[in-house]
């Protein structure tokens, strides 16, 4: 049986009929072809599959599409705008915060919740925030280097016009 | 990794959950933030046929203060209860445990109320809430009816919520005066469950000795409990270190083994961790003069 959603990923509106067993996260890349997104343990333990639902970092493998009924989601493909790279990508690049990337797109969207909520977090709180999203290549120093960086570079008022 | 095929339906109001899961004759299952019940279905060790996502009904987003109690309605999420000031303000115990519940994604979309009915013997809010005396609101057919949070989780992955019953909220008595809590979890890793769980509710009277004390262990056993030996102990006594010594004792209990630790040592750490959470209890109370 399939149920009517409308869901709107990264600012486009999506009329679709789904199965409500259909995971958000194989919606994305599936059925919207948003590969961005990535799928890790596929249980709730990895935070690789992590995006933005109404602004809040969700783990989209566990979220059935159905749930998201009248929501806005957010995946990492809205970070970038006319290829210039978003200042968390930015960041994550000077900082060498990222290997093999797998982590990666779900660390941007998490932190950029986190940058949204609190401007300028400490060390501790990004720390904390990124503590369900496991990075098995940089050992998480650059990663939240690359945090600090693009705080401090959002913070700047021309540099925040291009964050969302 | 799909789960088995279901149905699906969002109700607006818990007469039309409690319908839907009449309808269905136990066959249907409730879906609040759905991290505990999802891997389950994702692993197959859970198939419904039917599942009633109760996070769209307005009613049971209740989360306020009233009567002398805290009500804290099925909808209302972890991080909801983490950011809130009232809970920061008045309700160490809880904020205590919030915090090191899953991890801060997980919190986004778990409940407070999925926790308890979900029943893990490891699961934080049983330990929580039996040491603040909590009581389960339980909504069915036949209305309403409160529960002590102690007969209401039954055993391990068991409550006593009947098919066609909901929990619609959990109610926490405010602390009065002279009040602390605090709770103190042993885990491997961020996002693990407790290999020990202690949360600790103390209320001192105007002597400074102990009026009331609820202690709550998890991952002792099948289900959470309450330290009975060990709140008996406290009561009319002064919080000093030959109190806690004897209560830390006492709290031990007999932990049974799982894979997150084995008997001997969870033994000693619901001892360890016993005493911290009232050394922490107490520095909180007198450093407010006693008004905690
Ligand atoms: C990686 C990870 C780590 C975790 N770590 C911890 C931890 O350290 N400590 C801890 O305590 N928990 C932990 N959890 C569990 C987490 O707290 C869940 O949020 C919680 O167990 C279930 O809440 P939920 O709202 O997601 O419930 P759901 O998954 O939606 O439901 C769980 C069960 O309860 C039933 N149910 C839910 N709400 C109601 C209701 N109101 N009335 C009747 N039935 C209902 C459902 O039918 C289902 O059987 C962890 C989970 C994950 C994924
Ligand atoms: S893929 Fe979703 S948490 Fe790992
Ligand atoms: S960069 Fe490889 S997992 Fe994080």
């Amino acid at each position: 049986m399939s149920y009517h959603i409308q869901i709107t990923v990264n600012g486009t509106v999506n009329e679709l009929d789904v199965e409500p067993r259909l995971p958000l996260v194989y919606l994305l890349r599936e059925t919207l072809g948003l590969t961005g997104t990535h799928i890790g343990c596929d249980t709730t333990s990895c935070g690789a599959c992590t995006v933005l639902v109404d602004g809040t970092p969700v783990k989209s493998c566990t979220m059935f599409a159905v749930q998201a009924d009248g929501c806005s989601i957010e995946t990492v493909e809205a970070l970038a705008h006319g290829g210039e790279l978003h200042p968390l990508q930015k960041s994550f690049w000077e900082e060498h915060a990222l290997q093999c990337g797998y982590c990666t797109p779900g660390m941007l969207m998490t932190t950029k919740a986190l940058l949204a909520r609190n401007p300028k977090p400490s060390e501790a709180e990004i720390r904390r925030a990124i503590s369900g999203n496991i990075c098995r290549c940089t050992g998480y120093q650059n990663i939240v280097k690359a945090v600090q960086r693009a705080a401090a570079e959002l913070s700047q008022p021309a540099a925040a016009a291009v964050a969302d | 990794m799909i789960p088995a095929a279901f149905e699906y339906a969002a109700p607006k109001t818990i007469a039309e959950a409690l319908a839907l899961l009449r309808g269905k004759d136990g066959e249907g299952k409730i879906l609040a933030g759905g991290q505990s019940l999802i891997p389950m279905m994702r692993f197959r060790l859970a198939s419904p046929s039917l599942l009633i996502d109760i996070m769209r009904i307005p009613e049971l987003r209740v989360f306020k203060e009233e009567a002398g109690y805290l009500r804290i309605g099925a909808a209302v999420t972890h991080a909801q209860v983490e950011s809130s000031a009232t809970i920061r303000e008045g309700y160490p115990l809880l904020f205590s445990a919030v915090g090191i519940i899953a991890d801060p994604v997980v919190r986004n979309r778990g409940t407070i109320c999925g926790s308890l009915v979900h029943a893990d013997p490891a699961g934080d809010w049983g330990a929580a809430l039996l040491a603040a005396r909590a009581e389960a609101v339980v909504v069915g057919p036949e209305g309403e009816r409160r529960i002590p949070l102690d007969e209401f989780l039954a055993d391990a992955f068991t409550t006593v919520l009947k098919p066609d019953e909901l929990l619609s909220e959990v109610r926490v008595p405010t602390p009065g005066p002279r009040s602390g809590g605090n709770y103190q979890k042993i885990e491997r890793k961020v996002g693990d469950f407790a290999t020990a769980g202690v949360g600790v509710q103390i209320m001192l009277n105007a002597q400074g000795t102990v009026e009331q004390a609820g202690i709550g262990l998890c991952a002792a056993g099948p289900i959470s409990r309450r330290a009975a030996a060990a709140e008996r102990m406290l009561t009319g006594k002064m919080l000093d270190d030959a109190t806690i010594a004897a209560a830390e004792a006492a709290a031990q209990a007999d932990p049974t083994a799982d894979t997150r630790g084995p008997a001997d040592y969870k033994k000693d750490m619901f001892r360890v961790l016993t005493a911290r959470a009232l050394r922490a209890v107490r520095a909180a109370v007198e450093a407010s003069g006693g008004r905690t």
